[in-house]
């Protein structure tokens, strides 16, 4: 079983198909459509809802968007799911009003995601008074948006509703409606509950033998990974979550890891930094930045606000994707990655972990519990670059993770890694070769360049060609180097995101 | 109708909400609160079966054979049609012969339907139908327009618009240019995917509800597959989750199957296309490849061109016929072309058979002569701006190369207004100083103007019908042949019944379009639905009015113009009534409070022997000024800036236009950049889904963002209260933002050289756009000479 609550009322869920996404469930069997399924994909935001998580040791209800099609309906166990079709009585809420008055929806069928993606960026300026007291920049609005298409208004009428209600505050009530307090979203005795359910452990099964398991600690994981090898593990599922919604696969077993409190883990020590397996891109995007400045514009081109929320660190690293944009990052760092089960902890350079196309050296029995990262030390440099069609929420055509230690002038040392360029994130063997040890200046990133070709061999596809692909993977490495060159001028940025 | 905010105080002594106040749109409130009900929301009737169809997986293949017993087996699985099975007609082509419902034994794209199911849930319906054994015998396709082209291979006759003599004009030209390019095509993307749900009625029709822009055509489609006359079939469209031109034709092949599984189950049918499926199955914009030959004088004055259109129309002519027509019709844009020769050509290949796309084949007809402006400015080293200029049609030079003469030239005073409201030359100043210091981000600026023609190019579709009751308690209901994707129709024409009565527009409902309503519709389509059903809606309601001043004459021993209808009363001689006092009065003496309207476009005629005539009523126009920065590194770039001024006459709704305008603009600037449709060797399209395929997100609208609507430019045509159309021309503006892009690369050979740049101009296209400047650059050393590629 799992509990939840829908809208302020509580849920219990037993016999019921773990393949189910939220959206599916809402609509067909709740007959509740307001959210809508644009895409299936996770990637238009039609489908956008608000889900309250209880943080560990807190007692207040954080809410984020979530996607609800690739959002499985085991997801919600302790948690607050809050939909459209709440807002429906007056008085209608800020980001409602704004919309309307601004004329922000047109065909109306982007619209109930869009106010859920508002809504909840509205919530959490309402509980974080310092915010609230400065209006929202242009790139917070995108960062909240970036996630919902629309296709009839371009957007300047959402951004003018989104800027309009963060600077009200809103009372919902009036008479005899279901919430009528002020603080319905942080309801005690509802939290009270959340933190009991919370305490449990969840899971599903239906009456075809279909299940999902939601262990809440590492030893629960062990066993149920090495007693159900066959089991799919899913995190957030922004994935895995596509073999059914796409594929129409019928996934057997899941077994959830997003409730493991120990793949949550964050360690700061004085020369590495340790990353639980289950961190969100929004949680990497609290904490790596501040040690590596790149990884701030790179998490905020990954993919979108809803799927920062529940994509996970494992999650990235072990699907292997070609594309993943964490892996190549991570393998530049010369990260160490950490595999777990019943046999005890098993360490490599997450470089080793890739074999071949969505291969890995993951044994059934086993598990991602987290990367260790060397910190910065002096004279070195962490460079990120994602290229890809659109600006934001895309897959990579080409990421170029490059880490250069220079001293006057000479590289030292360097790791440079790609991804998008082979069927593995992969390192430039023959470039960094013409690299290390040399000055820092055109004449090594040329033969650097030149000796890509031989490093990669990439593949053309609907997002770019191998031509483009090699040629940009050079370029980015002649950026790095005006980048980190004394000539560099502000006034005269290097990319298009940092043109003011 | 619900009351919402009205964002501009209206004069005391008039009624609320009518035409050109800026009220919100009908369905706001229902949208924001997600109430507003699309296909899959109606609430699902008892017995409902869920339907998809069997796909081809192969362009251009004989069937061999069809084995569809695991089909039929899968547990949940009611009905599996072929097209054996249907009793009435197979092809639903909506203009000309040419779409099978169902594929017989001839497949001509990847995704063709092949066999219908119908199952007790969409997922079994799903996954059975990929069980099914097909044997094909393979064919050789033709995929590609230029292989059409060489293989004359087409779905409808190449046609020619000629004037004047433009062999000899080109001879004589002091310069001349030719250039080809590849103008991308365009997936709809609207946010609802294609969507029906029908149910078997109690005689032997069906009720049939769909998202579509054409529901008389559906309603028509659908009694022909299944052997009815037209009146056993009633189609209802409350709204479209949009729309775009992709649910005109492509809506009804679902109704269609969806009728006849509900027709032989007797059971009530939904079929919704999963978004993959939608993206294989339906058309797109037409991708063209168009070529041109122009002459010129020193200043860039075009004397003579001959530009040829060729779309891509995929396996079946569809609309290709009229779209590769206004492709034809728009080659000019603005500008006098001198002696012209237009050629246009309708390429069949293997593929989805492509469809209407907002502009129609405009935008892509347009492309080719605004690639030739840069390419002559660059070639004389002009601006692009002064040659566009010189280039407008004016008085003198303003017959088009079809022979309807420009009667009204907007755009000189309209570019005026722009170049100086941008800072156009102050910009282009800077941005010139910035691209010498800037070692990687180049800044580009373009400014663009639309002439777009409006009307349907086939006369009989310039029509409309509307039907107005008036109740006893003074509410009125409306209903015309027009439906609502979005676009904000359904208000407009409220508020031309809210005039027309001088009533408050809260008084005032409008329905869902029905066949059994408004018989015998148009499409909404080709930005003339405000202009039509306006009309319509108005025809109604001045019959109803003339009914109740005779009332009032009679009754009150009155004249005629003694009877005035201001803000919600009817003043008789000098007694003044409340509108519903009057209305109930009139209705006790036995009046008729209820009348359809009826509209047909004058003046337009258009011989497709010869090439000439009047097609368009008349010219919408605007002008966009876009500002990009470009990574010359990447081909990675930003819209900066953009500015619009753009003519809509006297507005019905100015919000709602401007919400046209920014969104046409958008959507534009999306098919020219991020939208990009690719195709396998075989065929097949590689991208089909937000995953691949890319549309604008909110990041990409320019952060600065300036729309205005031309200020006293009443329409000069006898519009619905002097408005102009606004449906599809702000689309065009989005080719300032590709003009844009090719002035920023044009920067590293100081604007000397005018790369090749095929549209859509993804990052990578403008990386080899950079790359042949370079080497443009490379070959020319510090050579001055200007030459195009």
């Amino acid at each position: 079983m799992i509990e939840f609550f829908l809208n302020g009322e509580p849920r219990k869920l037993s016999d019921t198909d773990p393949n189910l996404s939220i959206l599916e469930w809402l609509r067909t069997e709740m007959h509740l459509t307001g959210t809508k399924e644009g895409c299936a994909s996770g990637d238009c935001g039609a489908c956008t809802v608000s889900v309250g998580v209880l943080d560990p040791g807190s007692r207040t209800l954080r809410y984020e968007s979530v996607n609800s099609c690739i959002a499985v309906i085991g997801s919600l166990h302790g948690k607050h799911l809050v939909t459209v079709d709440v807002l429906r009585e007056e008085p209608a809420h800020p980001v409602q009003k704004a919309m309307i008055e601004c004329h922000g929806a047109q065909c109306g069928f982007c619209t109930p995601g869009i106010v859920m993606s508002l809504f909840t960026l509205h919530t959490a300026r309402q509980t974080a008074p310092d915010r609230l007291a400065a209006p929202p920049s242009h790139h917070e609005l995108l960062e909240a948006l970036a996630g919902n298409l629309c296709r009839c208004t371009g957007y300047r009428p959402i951004l003018e509703a989104a800027r309009r209600a963060c600077a009200e505050t809103w009372t919902p009530g009036g008479t005899g409606k279901r919430f009528s307090g002020p603080d319905w979203l942080q309801d005690s005795a509802m939290i009270a509950s959340l933190q009991r359910i919370n305490g449990e452990k969840g899971s599903l099964r239906d009456d075809q033998g279909r299940r999902c398991d939601l262990p809440q600690t590492l030893e629960e994981l062990r066993t149920l990974r090495a007693t159900y090898p066959e089991a799919r593990l899913i995190a957030g599922g922004t994935d895995l979550v596509l073999e059914i919604t796409q594929q129409l696969k019928d996934l057997g077993h899941l077994i959830s890891v997003e409730r493991v409190a120990e793949l949550q883990t964050l360690t700061i020590a004085d020369d590495h930094l340790y990353l639980g397996a289950g961190l969100t891109y929004r949680q990497l995007h609290e904490v790596l930045p501040g040690h590596w400045p790149h990884f701030a514009p790179l998490l905020e081109r990954l993919g979108s606000l809803q799927i920062r929320n529940r994509g996970t660190l494992g999650g990235n690293i072990g699907n292997a994707s070609p594309i993943g944009d964490m892996p190549p990052a991570l393998i530049a760092l010369d990260a160490e990655l950490e595999l777990d089960s019943l046999d005890g902890v098993r360490r490599m350079p997450l470089a080793d972990f890739f074999r071949d196309y969505r291969q890995t050296e993951l044994q059934p029995h086993e598990f991602i519990r987290g990367v260790r990262a060397p910190l910065p030390k002096a004279n070195e440099h962490l460079l990120l670059y994602k290229i890809s069609k659109r600006l934001d929420d895309d897959i990579s055509a080409v990421l170029g993770a490059f880490w250069l230690q220079l001293d006057n002038g000479t590289v030292s040392d360097c790791r440079l890694a790609f991804g998008g360029m082979a069927a593995i994130p992969k390192r430039a063997d023959a470039a960094e070769q013409a690299i290390r040890g040399q000055p820092w200046n055109d004449a090594t990133v040329a033969a650097a360049t030149a000796a890509l070709a031989s490093d990669f061999k990439p593949m053309s596809d609907a997002r770019a060609s191998a031509g483009y692909r090699l040629q940009v993977a050079g370029n980015l490495l002649q950026r790095a180097l005006l980048e980190t060159g004394s000539h560099f001028d502000s006034a005269f940025p290097l990319t298009v995101t940092d043109y003011a | 109708m619900r009351k919402l905010p009205d964002t501009i105080v209206q004069p005391p002594a008039s009624a609320r909400g009518t035409a050109g106040s800026r009220i919100a749109h009908d369905s706001a409130w229902k949208h924001v609160s997600g109430q507003a009900r699309y296909i899959d929301d109606l609430p699902e009737p008892p017995g409902l079966l869920h339907a998809t169809v069997g796909q081809s997986t192969q362009a251009h293949a004989r069937i061999k054979s069809m084995d569809l017993s695991a089909v039929r087996a899968y547990p949940g699985v009611v009905a599996v049609l072929t097209v054996d099975e249907v009793p009435g007609h197979t092809d639903i082509g909506p203009v000309f012969p040419g779409d099978p419902v169902l594929a017989g034994d001839l497949v001509e794209f990847i995704g063709q339907p092949l066999f219908a199911v119908a199952a007790t849930s969409l997922r079994a319906a799903r996954q059975a139908a990929k069980l099914a054994k097909v044997e094909y015998e393979p064919l050789e396709p033709v995929l590609t327009t230029k292989d059409a082209l060489a293989k004359q291979f087409f779905v409808r006759p190449s046609h020619t618009q000629q004037r004047g003599d433009p062999d000899q004009a080109l001879a004589a030209a002091p310069h001349r240019l030719q250039a080809e390019m590849h103008v991308g095509g365009q997936e709809h993307f609207y946010l609802e995917g294609q969507a029906c749900l029908v149910e078997p009625t109690e005689d032997a029709g069906v009720f049939v509800h769909t998202s579509s822009q054409h529901p008389s055509e559906v309603q028509k489609l659908v009694a022909g597959v299944l052997g009815l006359p037209i009146h056993e079939v009633q189609v209802e469209v409350r709204r479209m989750g949009g729309g775009f031109g992709g649910k005109e034709t492509q809506a009804a092949p679902l109704a269609c199957i969806a009728g006849l599984l509900a027709r032989h189950t007797g059971r009530p049918v939904k079929y919704r296309m999963a978004r993959s499926d939608d993206m294989v199955q339906t058309g797109k914009r037409h991708d063209f490849y168009n070529t041109y030959d122009i002459g010129f004088d020193d200043e860039g004055m075009l004397q003579g061109a001959d530009i040829m259109v060729a779309g891509r129309c995929g396996y079946s002519p569809d609309l290709s016929e009229a779209v590769v027509d206004r492709a034809m019709f728009h080659a000019d844009n603005a500008y006098y072309l001198g002696q012209a020769r237009v050629v246009g050509h309708r390429c069949k290949t293997h593929t989805v058979s492509n469809t209407a796309f907002r502009g129609f084949g405009g935008p892509q007809g347009m492309m080719i002569i605004e690639r030739a402006m840069d390419d002559i400015a660059r070639h004389r080293g002009l601006d692009p701006l002064d040659v566009r200029k010189r280039n407008l049609y004016g008085p003198g030079r303003d017959e088009t190369h079809y022979g309807q003469i420009v009667e009204q030239h907007v755009l000189p005073e309209l570019i005026e207004q722009l170049e100086a409201s941008s800072d156009y030359r102050e910009r282009r100043q800077a941005i010139t100083g910035f691209n010498r210091r800037s070692p990687v981000v180049k800044r580009g600026l373009a400014l663009t103007p639309v002439k777009f023609g409006i009307s349907f190019t086939a006369k009989h579709l310039n029509q409309a019908g509307a039907l107005v009751h008036v109740y006893t308690d003074g509410s009125i209901h409306l209903n015309h042949g027009g439906t609502e994707m979005g676009q904000g129709l359904f208000i407009k024409v409220a508020q031309v019944v809210a005039t027309a009565f001088q009533v408050d527009i809260d008084r005032i409902k409008v329905s869902a379009t029905r066949t059994d309503k408004v018989p015998n519709t148009s499409p909404t389509a080709a930005s003339s639905s405000s202009d039509l059903n306006g009309m319509a809606a108005l025809d109604a309601c001045e019959t109803i009015k003339a009914r109740l001043v005779d009332f009032a004459v009679e009754t009150y021993a009155v004249s005629a113009d003694e009877v005035e209808f201001a803000n919600n009363q009817v003043r008789v001689g000098k007694d003044r009534f409340g509108w519903a006092d009057f209305v109930q009065q009139a209705y006790m003496a036995r009046v008729s409070l209820s009348s359809s309207g009826f509209y047909a476009t004058p003046k337009i005629h258009y011989d497709p022997e010869t090439g000439r005539g009047r097609p368009f009523l008349y010219y919408a126009n605007g002008a966009a000024c876009s500002e990009v920065v470009v990574d010359t590194l990447t081909g990675e770039y930003r819209v900066i800036r953009t500015d619009i001024l753009h003519d809509v006459g006297q507005s019905l709704n100015p919000e709602i236009d401007i919400g046209q305008i920014e969104g046409g603009f958008i959507q534009g600037m999306g098919w020219l950049t991020t939208e990009e449709l690719m195709y396998s060797d075989k065929g097949q399209l590689m991208t089909t889904g937000p995953a691949t395929y890319k549309i604008p997100a909110a990041s990409d609208a320019p952060e600065d963002f300036r729309v205005a609507l031309l200020a006293h430019s009443p329409n000069r045509e006898a519009t619905v209260f002097r408005s102009k159309a606004v449906g599809e021309p702000p689309l065009m503006l989005g080719i300032s933002v590709w003009c844009a892009l090719r002035d920023a690369v044009a920067s590293l050979a100081d604007y000397r050289y005018s790369p090749p740049f095929d549209s859509p101009a993804t990052p990578e296209q403008v990386l080899r756009a950079v790359t042949a400047t370079r080497q443009w650059l490379a070959d020319n050393g510090g050579d001055s000479s200007c030459k195009s590629a």
